[in-house]
């Protein structure tokens, strides 16, 4: 048991590690808020990967050529590897596989509400890639100087493959603008649908968000969202100009002044109410995850099964017959 | 690290090593759940070698890994923090002696 002076001895070296820039390892002590926290935002990130595969995965029989389906399922399958990632880095941390599997299932721990909107059509892929992929990079490049090295390391890992995602959605619909008058139809359809909610991926406002403030004094996080939801706008818009679509927003403008972007405010009221459980896909991803897992379940006894059979025929030398 | 063998009779968590490519030593990458040593090594090709990232792979059951205490404050390191004299700089010799 520590005793007192020793818990503050610990305390000042984790604010003095944090302060002084370097990374928190796994055993290393650390303040139990400072635990918890991470483990809910790294499981909400890993559950993310995970429901994230869905949108898409829908696409990826009825993509229009072979090249496209080779593309979208290596796109989804980096997105059950961001996820694993991810349950690894929360695993450091004391946090079991299975639990947070079943607290996905049950509704105790979020994902991003972004993937509770269905993919309606082919553009969508693209827009998700773009804009998605494009929000979620600018979330996730800051997150590679995380406080916690785990963390910080599965979001390098995730960094690198998100370019690809973020370029095959762009080429995709670069493609598309220049094909019919009805597939530019379609990529602006699909951009009016997710430009909103993909704004909304940064969460509430900051003034709204009282747990960020901590998040970044302990260098979890390191921009606020808004910072980071202004920096997607104003990498974006020169890339919907170089597009040729409109991004649905009448407020927005280049302010000379500022050097940004002036933009509309997100319905922060839709984003509660889709986090909340309220959105167009919430029940249907949860009980497609749910039916994966369970229909996986025979699968992964027997692959217990056949580890100890296998290991039963192991002899001393250590070599499986 | 924690050897957590997980509930419900789940699957061990595996350490996982890549060597990008000859020449340079295993680097730990991550980890991963796996029923056994074999099935660990053909997820850690999955799940950590996607883009040529590597040309070997070892997989340890995380149980098994003996580690040193965390902090690198710890006395379990202070027999080499004051032994200068294992440093090639604690020894002067004059400029003008060449290639030493
Ligand atoms: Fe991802
Ligand atoms: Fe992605």
């Amino acid at each position: 048991m520590a005793t007192e002076a020793d818990e503050r001895e610990l305390r000042a070296h984790f604010e003095e590690t944090v302060a002084a820039d370097r990374r928190v390892e796994p055993r290393d002590w650390m303040p139990e808020a400072y635990r918890a926290t991470l483990v809910r935002q790294i499981a909400q990130h890993a559950h993310s990967e995970i429901i994230g595969m869905q949108p898409e995965g829908d696409w990826i029989t009825r993509a229009p050529s072979l090249r496209r389906k080779a593309i979208l399922w290596a796109k989804v399958q980096d997105e059950a590897g961001h996820g694993l990632y991810l349950y690894g880095a929360a695993e450091t941390l004391g946090a079991d596989r299975d639990d947070l599997t079943r607290r996905l299932l049950e509704g105790r721990q979020k994902y991003s509400s972004i993937f509770n909107y269905p993919a309606a059509t082919f553009a969508d892929v693209g827009v998700i890639g773009w804009l998605v992929d494009g929000a979620a990079i600018c979330n996730q490049v800051p997150l590679c100087r995380s406080s916690y090295g785990p963390y910080a390391r599965a979001m390098v890992r995730v960094c690198k493959e998100e370019s690809f995602h973020q370029r095959q959605g762009y080429e995709l619909l670069w493609t598309m603008a220049r094909g019919t008058a009805a597939q530019r139809e379609m990529v602006q359809d699909a951009v009016d649908r997710w430009w909103w909610p993909s704004l909304m991926m940064f969460g509430p406002p900051d003034a709204a968000s009282p747990n960020s403030r901590r998040s970044m004094a302990w260098r979890i996080k390191r921009h606020s969202n808004d910072e980071l939801r202004q920096r997607f706008v104003d990498m974006t818009v020169p890339q919907a100009d170089r597009l040729g679509v409109t991004l649905p927003d009448p407020e927005l403008r280049w302010n000379e002044e500022r050097g940004h972007h002036d933009f509309g405010t997100p319905d922060f009221a839709e984003l509660a109410r889709v986090i909340g459980g309220d959105g167009p896909c919430n029940a249907e991803r949860v009980a497609r995850r749910t039916a994966a897992h369970e229909d996986g379940a025979w699968v992964r006894e027997a692959a217990v099964a056949h580890a100890q059979r296998r290991a039963r025929r192991t002899d001393d030398s250590g070599v499986a017959r | 690290m924690n050897g957590t063998e997980g509930v419900d009779g789940g699957w061990p968590l595996f350490e996982v090593f890549v060597r990008g490519k000859r020449g340079l030593n295993h680097v730990h990458v991550g980890s991963l759940r796996a029923a056994d040593a074999r099935m660990a090594l053909t997820h850690a090709r999955d799940l950590y070698t996607r883009r040529n990232e590597g040309v070997s792979i070892w997989v340890v059951r995380s149980a098994d890994v003996t580690a040193s205490a965390p902090d690198e404050r710890d006395p379990f390191f202070a027999p080499s923090g004051d032994k200068v004299y294992r440093h090639p700089t604690f020894y002067e010799i004059p400029d003008d002696v060449p290639h030493i």
